[in-house]
């Protein structure tokens, strides 16, 4: 007999064994692809879970952000309010633009989404008394570890710097915004959600209002995106107008494409692979772009389920393979 | 209130603006109208043929009549890549997931970035045109009034072939029924390239055109790519009239926002793309997809 495996927990502890790595780089790399999980799992729930093509998550992401950004650095409230709000303005956003999208199919509500997304641009581009304009909001301040640090130092068997501790931190908070998205999806809300994917007309006749259930699932998707965002403007020791445009939509939906939407943890290797990618290749050429679109040809014409979807016909098939001999 | 002349040369920068985004828009729409998809790689060719067009100018060198050659080479060259690239590949990917169809545009924009990779380049203006005149008090640039001329003489020749020419008759049946043209005995498939290649000819003559006033820079494509979304959209996507009114909106709304509320320009012409999406998703002459 073969339990199943507590992948969710390997991964969970593996990912906080990388500063004992000792290099500060795999840490760095770690933290991004951490974030970009979280990022790319909110929109998941969007395109694959719900059949929602979003052209432009990538305003969620900005507005939180920008909310912990301006909190932290301006108003200097503790991040332990600034996160979760973080959430709340971008799920607060994704409420009123959700209203108008989820009116619209198809093509034009991925016209919609990337129009809201632009219009958030627009105003984060210009509004320089809020959020600083062209130039961003730099030098975000890191939550307060002191206490941590004064235990580690007088235990003196653990001390990390403070960009360690805040991965540690980021480990911990996506890893249970995580576990919250899985029991969203599993949960019967979720499977209406898929449902209404595969057949929206059906779901309509058996009474279900699929309107209301695609503005929740995109409120849902907004405010892990803007909790996403309020990790990634710390990390990043800024927030820029950047974070909002259109070509981090698409990033964020090749990620979720490449690692497959058929799955959970799908868009989690696809943000894990894409990052990866990326650092080895822009250490050899300019090309990156290149090579982006090269890989995502290959995959749109040989892997339409992305790794996670080859990943799991291949260990179907061995399994089979080893049954039946 | 301003002065009516800077007003009046106001209104037409944005209409050159707006004649450019016309011939750019147009193929975008195009492809809409007909293939049912959007395609993220025409700020891309558009980009290509301002490079192809510099490129064809180094070989030229200079000359009367040199420009005018390299920017319908160029325009050709991009209508070639764009046939290539659906036979090879765009073709299999229609009648699957829209998802896939938009990311392998956009990956093809991508991948088409290798030739001149991360360079700038600009063209100077071709002689006969370098100069300028006055009128009513504003100081036009030659070359400006020559685009704001092209763009309503390449929509009446659009207009013209499609309403009165036996091809432009087929691409309207292929945009309303492809299957029953194609039981009808025409080749709907060469009809399919001939389309994305009309419509990659207009991005790359775009691309070589806008050249010699705007710098040639890598990442004109994904500005490019997204004020032609707006253009068609406020004018609805696939209608060709639409998309003229779409680019006169966006030109004019861009230059008098700048004028009158500098902060508000970029924010206002996306506000108006969200209101036609919310109110009229179809766009203001478009009609709505069955």
């Amino acid at each position: 007999m073969m339990r199943r495996v507590p992948w969710g927990l390997i991964v969970f502890v593996a990912a906080l064994g990388v500063p004992a790595l000792g290099s500060r780089f795999y840490t760095f790399l770690a933290n991004d692809v951490v974030i970009w999980t979280l990022f790319a799992t909110s929109l998941n729930l969007l395109v694959g879970y719900t059949g929602l093509v979003s052209f432009g998550h990538a305003a969620y992401l900005g507005v939180g952000a920008y909310a912990t950004g301006i909190l932290m650095k301006k108003l200097g409230v503790s991040f332990l309010f600034a996160w979760p709000a973080a959430g709340v303005f971008a799920g607060a956003c994704a409420l009123v633009f959700g209203f108008f999208c989820v009116r619209l199919t198809r093509i034009y509500f991925a016209m919609l989404t990337l129009a809201f997304a632009q219009i958030v641009w627009a105003i984060c581009f210009k509004w320089n008394e809020l959020t600083g304009g062209e130039q961003g909001m730099p030098e975000i301040p890191y939550p307060d570890f002191g206490w941590i640090e004064r235990l580690g130092a007088r235990l003196s068997f653990f001390e990390w710097r403070t960009a360690e501790y805040y991965y540690f931190l980021t480990v911990v908070l996506v890893a249970f915004c995580l576990w919250a998205l899985r029991r969203i999806v599993h949960s019967p809300f979720g499977r209406m959600l898929t449902t209404i994917r595969e057949n929206a007309e059906r779901a309509e006749f058996i009474g279900v209002n699929v309107r209301r259930y695609e503005l929740v699932a995109f409120v849902l998707a907004g405010a892990f995106a803007g909790l996403a965002g309020g990790l990634l403007g710390i990390f990043n020791r800024g927030v820029f107008p950047d974070f909002a445009y259109w070509t981090k939509s698409s990033e964020v939906l090749i990620m979720t494409l490449l690692g497959g939407m058929s799955t959970f943890y799908g868009p989690g290797i696809g943000a894990l692979v894409l990052i990866l990618l990326n650092q080895q290749i822009v250490s050899y050429t300019e090309y990156w772009p290149l090579v982006l679109g090269t890989v995502l040809v290959v995959l749109l014409f040989g892997f339409p389920g992305g790794i996670a979807g080859a990943a799991s016909a291949l260990s179907g098939r061995l399994l089979r393979r080893t049954r039946g001999a | 209130m301003p002065d009516p002349s800077f007003v009046f040369a106001q209104s037409l920068s944005g209409l050159t603006a707006a004649m450019f985004l016309f011939l750019i828009a147009s193929g975008l729409s195009l492809i809409f109208g007909v293939l049912r998809v959007l395609n993220f790689a025409h700020g891309t060719f558009y980009m290509l043929g301002a490079y192809v067009a510099y490129q064809a100018m180094l070989w030229l060198g200079p000359g009367p009549g040199m420009f005018w050659i390299a920017a319908l080479g160029a325009a050709l060259t991009i209508a070639l890549l764009g046939g290539l690239v659906e036979r090879l590949l765009f073709r299999h990917l229609y009648g699957k997931e829209e998802l896939y169809q938009l990311l392998f545009t956009y990956a093809l924009g991508h991948v088409a970035k290798i030739f001149w990779g991360t360079q700038q380049k600009s063209v100077s203006r071709p002689p006969g045109l370098t100069g300028s005149f006055s009128f009513l008090g504003a100081t036009i640039p030659q070359y400006n009034l020559f685009v704001i001329l092209l763009g309503p003489a390449i929509a009446l020749a659009f207009w013209f072939v499609l309403q009165r020419t036996r091809v432009g008759r087929f691409i309207r049946a292929a945009a309303l029924d492809r299957e029953t043209l194609g039981a009808l005995g025409t080749n709907v498939d060469a009809l399919y390239t001939g389309v994305f290649m009309l419509a990659s000819f207009l991005g790359g003559l775009g691309g070589a055109l806008v050249s010699p006033m705007r710098a040639t820079v890598p990442g004109m494509d994904t500005e490019v790519i997204v004020e032609a979304f707006v253009v068609v959209v406020i004018g609805g996507l696939g209608s060709l009239w639409g998309t003229f009114l779409g680019a006169l909106i966006y030109g004019q709304v861009l230059s008098f926002g700048i004028l009158f509320f500098p902060r508000f320009s970029i924010f206002a012409v996306f506000a108006l793309m969200a209101a036609v999406l919310i109110v009229r998703p179809w766009g203001l002459l478009g009609r709505p997809l069955r």
